[in-house]
């Protein structure tokens, strides 16, 4: 198989029209380079999100008394926050149809899902321009460390894994409140971010690393990221160490723990074995996950060196095609190979990215960053190519095409050619040649296995 | 039409179950006949994600340890519904309150599975739909226990057992034939389309079986509206744009009217670690809505139906700082249907005294889940004990028969 075509199928979202990285030299040195299309869709920053926040807050309690005009503001507030997804949405993906480095659109989908932070609140969805674009864009290429600590205590999963609510109970604020310890945030960082489940941590260790957690806040009235007062005080063993014995508490107490974490073994065994999962195949080698982790543990985890120990291995540069591809990267890849723009993405209205984007995503079983728990999207082909999903996707390629492109659909032969190249197979060339009309050869082309998987 | 063809390889492959025979074409098509069914009772399992809370949905207001710890999520309110004169049941269940006093709503009590300690949701959630005890490693968690208990039932159809959803269920993941469908998804194609669709499918198993049962499953599910309860059926079906719970268990209904005997389907929304009251309030409406909607879906189907619903674990006995509940062990479960003896709260009750609790935090189990799962299926599908605790539940003990099943 031709390096073009698996650097655009296996590292980006599809072979396309514009010039891309086809090597793994070439996708590597794509991430060096500038974030261009961050600058060119933004999304909310934190200081917008608190803003907005704070005046659904506001409007909130200004409601309280009933008046009409009242609570019509406070809805509008409410609504102005719920919209946010959408255009995070939107974001994501004119970002995609313009990358130049389409592997930093792809890490940024890997390491959004790995740090969950599912939009079940309004401070979630508020927040989560913030999260992707402060915590996890700018660093896709650095330490893990740097990345683990900028998700974990970003004001998005504080909020959504319930930190915001835990109070240490010897704390100052914990002894007049009576309040307590929320885990939450805890476990998953061990279970999820970190260790992994199988590790070896205790319940002890939950327990404590959620005491050592206590402290960090966020609040849409103040900027306040670690309160001293509800920390609890005293030192907290996690696996062993013991951290923040000194008074008053501190917040590099628990950068410290967060930067033991990052390399500790089963961490860099877990998360590279979760980017070989994500990016090679449904069951990795030993092989390619043992390089990984060794690059991962010889390198204190710099993340660089770490994919490129997965785009040199064999595995990591071998033929595409044994991964289904999720939902949102079905219709990313779907959009850049029928040639829109990040223009046209922001152009479309609101209606219609409802129709084409957003139902769609959820009747093919992913909501948009709606995930059921913090443990984000299964990875299984079998997971994604149902017969409910797949029968999705099928009308999918049937009906949004004429709809999405202005002018008249390319010819299917074509199309097939350019979007699949070398990986197309001579059956789908045959069934593409054999269709009645361009729409229903299009169709095919985007509902085919080939073009599903990656 | 009398007879569907059906891709057997297909639902074979849907939990990723791995296929023994896939180097032969098309060995695995089957034309289904809708033959008899193996049994005439019906269950649904509905899996419930995110632990549900068994303190607040059956209070022990009896125990007086109880209003000394939850004293602030019930906002000095009494507001809790009696059962027994021990305890109570959550108001917002209020709907569930005529199936009780008829004998048709049961719970059990400080249940939970093997799982312990960890407490997560995912793990606990494996192990509730796999069945397993703990000495089965995650890796080899491969099928669920209900899919199992299909498979030892000889003669059984690609009909018999549905689930029902988008949602995964490991639970009737496995070896033996089952169907997944939810109720918003239909697929309408052109013969020449569907042609060419086969051609480009026919190379890669997972997309062929998928599509060939994408296009037979959608013709087998609209419901009559020309009846009053059909029309029901077909409202309820279309409630979150086909996806909420009513229109799972309308479905689930209509189907279990027909030779399906075997239904599950799974609701989320229990991980109250904030604002408990309303969010179980509105969690635990939704769950009796669709329990009544099994009820009126299956008309006189419903005198030989067991509803049972289960989750990963219980939580903690104490609230937390936030006005919730953390993950804990013990919990409860809850069976409803016109085939059990209810009106009562099975289990033995462990109590709440600080000396009584789990690791001093949670409500003690004091029986396993898959006990009461298995008694309910030895009852209602007359399996043999041997087999349950040996097949489908392996390693588990069953204990006493609770009496469960008319």
């Amino acid at each position: 198989m031709q390096d073009a075509t698996i650097a655009a199928i296996r590292y980006g979202f599809g072979l396309r029209a514009s010039p891309q990285p086809a090597s793994p030299t070439a996708v590597l040195k794509s991430l060096m380079d500038a974030d261009r299309v961050v600058q060119a869709y933004p999304t909310t920053d934190l200081d917008q999100a608190r803003q907005m926040l704070l005046r659904a807050k506001e409007a909130r309690i200004a409601a309280r008394d009933g008046d009409p005009d009242a609570q019509k503001a406070s809805d509008a507030a409410r609504d102005a926050i719920r919209a946010l997804p959408r255009e995070v949405l939107r974001a994501t993906l004119a970002r995609i149809c313009d990358a130049d480095a389409p592997m930093r659109e792809r890490l940024t989908r890997f390491w959004v899902d790995h740090f969950t932070v599912a939009l079940t609140s309004d401070a979630a969805a508020a927040l989560i321009g913030s999260f992707i674009d402060d915590a996890i864009r700018p660093n896709l290429t650095g330490r893990f460390a740097d990345l683990l600590r900028a998700a974990v205590t970003h004001p998005a999963m504080l909020v959504y894994l319930d930190q915001v609510g835990s109070i240490g109970p010897g704390s100052r604020v914990g002894r007049k409140r009576k309040a307590g310890l929320n885990e939450n945030l805890a476990r998953e960082v061990l279970e999820l971010h970190t260790l992994g489940v199988g590790a070896a941590y205790t319940q002890d260790d939950v327990r404590q690393f959620a005491e050592l957690l206590t402290g960090l806040w966020f609040g849409p009235d103040r900027h306040i990221p670690f309160r001293p007062g509800w920390a609890e005080p005293g030192g907290e063993t996690v696996l062993g160490r013991t951290y923040g014995s000194d008074d008053p508490a501190r917040v590099a107490d628990i950068h410290a723990a967060l930067d033991d974490l990052s390399v500790h073994p089963d961490t860099a065994r877990h998360v590279s074995r979760k980017l070989a999962v994500h990016f090679v195949a449904d069951t990795p080698s030993d092989a390619l996950v043992d390089r990984m982790t060794s690059a991962w543990m010889a390198t204190g985890g710099d993340l660089m060196a770490v994919y490129e120990s997965m785009l040199d291995h064999p595995e990591g540069w071998g033929p595409v095609g044994g991964k289904a591809k999720q939902p949102l990267d079905f219709i990313a890849s779907s959009l850049v190979a029928l040639g829109l723009s990040g223009q046209d993405v922001m152009a479309l209205d609101r209606k219609l990215l409802r129709q084409s984007v957003m139902r769609p995503m959820r009747l093919m079983g992913q909501r948009f960053l709606r995930p059921a728990g913090p443990d984000g999207w299964p990875e299984e082909a079998e997971a994604w190519i149902t017969p409910l999903g797949l029968a999705q996707r099928i009308r999918w390629g049937e009906q949004m095409p004429r709809r999405l492109v202005a002018g008249p659909l390319p010819d299917p032969r074509e199309f097939l050619d350019a979007v699949l190249a070398d990986a197309a197979g001579e059956r789908l060339s045959w069934a593409v040649g054999a269709s009645e009309t361009v729409p229903q050869g299009v169709a095919l082309v985007l509902y085919s296995p080939q073009f599903n998987r990656r | 039409m009398a007879t569907t063809r059906l891709t057997r390889r297909g639902l074979l492959q849907r939990g990723g179950a791995l296929i023994a025979c896939s180097a032969a074409a098309h060995p695995l098509m089957t034309t289904v006949t809708f033959a008899s069914a193996p049994w005439e009772n019906r269950l649904v399992v509905i899996i419930l994600r995110g632990a549900m809370d068994g303190l607040d949905v059956v209070r022990p207001l009896g125990d007086p340890a109880f209003m000394a710890m939850r004293g602030g999520l019930l906002r000095g309110r009494d507001d809790s519904l009696p059962l027994d004169g021990y305890f109570a049941m959550h108001p917002a269940l209020a709907p569930l309150m005529p199936l009780w006093s008829a004998g048709q709503l049961a719970f059990a009590h400080a249940v939970s599975t093997p799982y312990r300690d960890k407490r997560s949701h995912f793990d606990g959630q494996d192990i509730l739909e796999a069945g397993t005890g703990m000495d089965v490693p995650a890796s080899a968690r491969r099928d669920g226990w209900l899919n199992r208990m299909l498979a030892t039932v000889p003669g059984m159809n690609a009909q018999t057992a549905f689930a029902v959803g988008r949602d995964e269920l490991k639970v009737l993941n496995g070896p033996a034939p089952v169907m997944n469908w939810s109720p918003d998804a239909a697929l309408n194609m052109s013969p020449q389309a569907r042609l060419l669709l086969q051609e480009v499918y026919h190379e890669d198993p997972l997309f062929r079986d998928a599509a060939d049962e994408a296009v037979e499953l959608a013709e087998l599910v609209a419901p009559d509206e020309s009846t009053p309860r059909g029309a029901a059926m077909a409202d309820a079906m279309k409630r979150g744009g086909g996806t909420a719970i009513e229109a799972l268990a309308a479905f689930s209904a209509q189907r279990l009217r027909e030779e399906t005997r075997i239904a599950a389907f799974s609701m989320p929304g229990w991980d109250t670690h904030r604002r408990q009251p309303q969010a179980i309030g509105g969690s635990l409406a939704r769950l009796s809505d669709a329990i009544l909607l099994l009820k009126q879906g299956l008309g006189p189907v419903w005198d030989k139906t067991c509803v049972v619903a289960m989750t990963e674990f219980g939580r903690t006995v104490r609230e937390n700082g936030s006005g919730g509940t953390d993950h804990g062990t013990g919990g409860a479960m809850l069976f409803a249907g016109g085939a059990i003896r209810g009106g009562r709260v099975m289990g033995t009750w462990p109590g709440l005294d600080e000396a009584a609790l789990y690791q001093r935090r949670d409500l003690m189990p004091t029986s396993d889940v898959r006990q009461h799962a298995a008694w309910a299926m030895r009852g209602l599908f007359g399996l043999p004990s041997a087999s349950l605790e040996r097949d489908v539940f392996p390693g588990l003990d069953m204990g006493t028969n609770p009496g469960l099943i008319l």
